[in-house]
């Protein structure tokens, strides 16, 4: 089937995450393979979510983690037992 | 993230059963993704480490109630969440609460923004340090539903079926709820990309294909 670059921004994010249906991945891949336009959506879209997740994106401020962890040893202190099991914890 | 699923139940078990200190090396991988899912929910960086110390004091309190059928990260973000969002309703008006709800419902299609020239890598892209604080502010920018499904999916990597469950809403809201943070993030950060570009482009081509 032959698609209109609008329907194909739609898809985009089911694009990237791969789950789109193989029919309607055949036809946009086919529409892709010839218009820069939309291609050129995608790349950039892709690459936006690159930059947004990198660990240099969103920084820790410094020292967060020395006062988080003296935060806990505190509160380790005061009430030093986790809620205390009856027996062994169940994991799966 | 790391994957370390077996160690930490090890871990666990060591804790529950009186090791308390072992709590600082659970929790050590974690640090930074809790701290950075309650900033994004808030904005404000004194709020979100004073959020993030919340979480992870009760996460020590309460770890019995994690049993492994989740990943502890899963677990871990999905507190640090509810904590951002307490905290973001705590904050805010009820105004401005109905204004974001309403988006959903009336918001159109989303044309994207076109970009040809943008070859810059990403990597390399990422040391300048006004993109990092613009990409920061067009996540920021997002309104809370759209953000909160962003967060999750795309910076700490939950699955769909997780993040629906963190937000106690369906896998088809997370999915469309997605589509459009996505796209708006993509339409506020292509612009400020292309004039960003630095005069290299055709040189590298295209990344990431």
């Amino acid at each position: 089937m032959k698609l209109e670059c609008k329907h194909v921004w739609e898809h985009i994010s089911e694009y990237l995450d791969k789950t789109l249906d193989v029919q309607l991945l055949v036809d946009i891949e086919k529409h892709l393979e010839n218009c820069e336009v939309c291609s050129a959506i995608l790349d950039s879209t892709r690459n936006i979510l690159i930059l947004t997740a990198d660990d240099r994106t969103f920084e820790l401020p410094v020292g967060y983690s020395e006062r988080l962890h003296i935060k806990l040893e505190e509160a380790m202190k005061e009430d030093p037992n986790p809620d205390k099991e009856q027996g062994p914890p169940h994991f799966s | 993230m790391v994957d370390a699923s077996s160690n930490e139940s090890g871990l666990i078990r060591r804790i529950l059963a009186g090791e308390t200190a072992l709590f600082h090396e659970l929790i050590r991988p974690y640090e930074k993704m809790v701290y950075v899912t309650i900033f994004a929910m808030l904005r404000n960086e004194t709020e979100a480490e004073d959020g993030a110390q919340q979480v992870l004091i009760n996460a020590f309190r309460h770890l019995k109630s994690f049993r492994g059928e989740a990943k502890f990260s899963t677990w871990l973000v999905t507190i640090a969440m509810n904590e951002g969002r307490r905290r973001l309703r705590k904050a805010k008006t009820a105004a401005e609460d109905s204004i974001e709800t309403s988006l959903e419902e009336h918001e159109g299609d989303f044309t994207p923004a076109f970009l040809t020239d943008w070859r810059e890598i990403p990597s390399e892209a990422l040391e300048r340090k006004e993109l990092r604080g613009k990409l920061r502010e067009a996540v920021e920018a997002l309104p809370t539903i759209y953000r909160e499904v962003f967060v999750l999916r795309d910076l700490e990597e939950l699955n769909q079926e997780e993040t629906a469950a963190a937000l106690g809403i369906t896998i088809g809201t997370v999915k469309v709820r997605l589509h459009r943070a996505r796209m708006m993030l993509q339409k506020t950060l292509v612009p400020y990309l292309k004039q960003a570009a630095p005069a290299r482009k055709g040189f590298f081509g295209r990344m990431f294909q």
